[in-house]
């Protein structure tokens, strides 16, 4: 059967249109799911997309936090199902606790719009099965608040149990600590990302198609999983 | 009608690019002897009816949605 993949529009997302899309390339159905609506619709996993979601008003992803549907997404991910947060969804996942730390302020006030190099040190997610251990990856990155902050003793840890999903390779974008561009829960289900997989899965749109190996990965995930 | 004034600072510890981004402004004013400046939030709480100012779920709003205990510190308090 087809996996079915969420997708969350919020008011203010942008970029709940290409992840769709990248899920379909990937082989699976793309499901759209509305911010007010507390329903999930037998989705296997979510994508939290990139944006300004609720005008990013107070702090980015505090408010969507409390979305009717995110009430749900939280509990389903706390009982494994995978949810990848790329830009504004990795703000959202911080926000909800779902991942550790938070997103702050670029370190020199520019936002940030180029083709990022990355690093992926943790290939045993269900979000990055697809890549290499050090496998080099080339994604857009386009964000303003994008510095991800934790205190030393969370930041160790994260490094410690391989929990630092991608790491920014000549030049950090934002001034983020220990370089780190994406970052994972214990189980390896929840990803953050900053810079964007879904913008890079087409030849003729993206500056790669390296982000389309976040959505096969899902897919080999998933048909290993007991229904 | 009595009002809760919530104040949220980003933590010490956690940089404030836009406080310094101020300082770096401030020679363009003449004024070269500031050594440090943190931008915050003020937040104005007024709850409906009479009653008096609920300070205690003030703080539970702080806390779960006006700051980010992460990187931001809060205080909450009754303005005259």
């Amino acid at each position: 059967m087809t996996a079915r993949v969420g997708v969350v529009t919020f008011p203010g997302s942008l970029d709940d249109g290409d992840a769709m899309r990248a899920i379909r390339l990937a082989g699976a159905e793309a499901v759209p799911l509305w911010h007010a609506e507390a329903k999930l619709h037998q989705v296997d996993a979510v994508v939290l997309p990139g944006g300004f979601s609720y005008g990013d008003y107070l702090r980015c992803g505090a408010i969507a936090r409390f979305a009717p549907v995110m009430g749900l997404i939280v509990s389903a991910a706390r009982d494994g199902m995978p949810v990848l947060g790329i830009c504004n969804g990795f703000q959202i996942l911080c926000e909800a606790h779902l991942l550790p730390g938070a997103l702050v302020r670029n370190e020199h006030l520019h936002f940030r719009n180029r083709d990022q190099l990355l690093r992926v040190d943790s290939p045993e997610t269900a979000w990055t099965n697809a890549y290499t251990d050090g496998q080099e990856i080339l994604l857009p990155v386009k964000n303003g608040e994008g510095r991800y902050v934790a205190d030393p003793r969370t930041l160790d840890e994260l490094s410690a149990s391989g929990r630092i999903v991608a790491r920014y390779l000549r030049g950090n974008p934002n001034g983020s600590l220990r370089d780190i561009a994406a970052i994972r829960n214990e189980a390896g289900t929840v990803v953050g990302i900053m810079p964007h997989p879904e913008h890079a899965v087409e030849e003729l749109t993206g500056p790669s198609t390296d982000g389309l190996g976040f959505f096969t990965s899902l897919l080999k995930y998933l048909t290993g999983v007991p229904s | 009608m009595a009002r809760v004034v919530v104040d949220v600072m980003l933590k010490p510890e956690i940089l404030d690019p836009a406080g310094q981004a101020v300082v770096n402004a401030l020679p363009r004013l003449g004024v070269s002897d500031v050594a440090s400046v943190r931008i915050g939030k003020r937040i104005e709480i007024e709850f409906a009816g009479d009653s008096e100012p609920d300070v205690e779920r003030a703080k539970e709003i702080a806390d779960k949605l006006l700051a980010n205990p992460v990187i931001e510190d809060f205080t909450v308090r009754v303005e005259e």
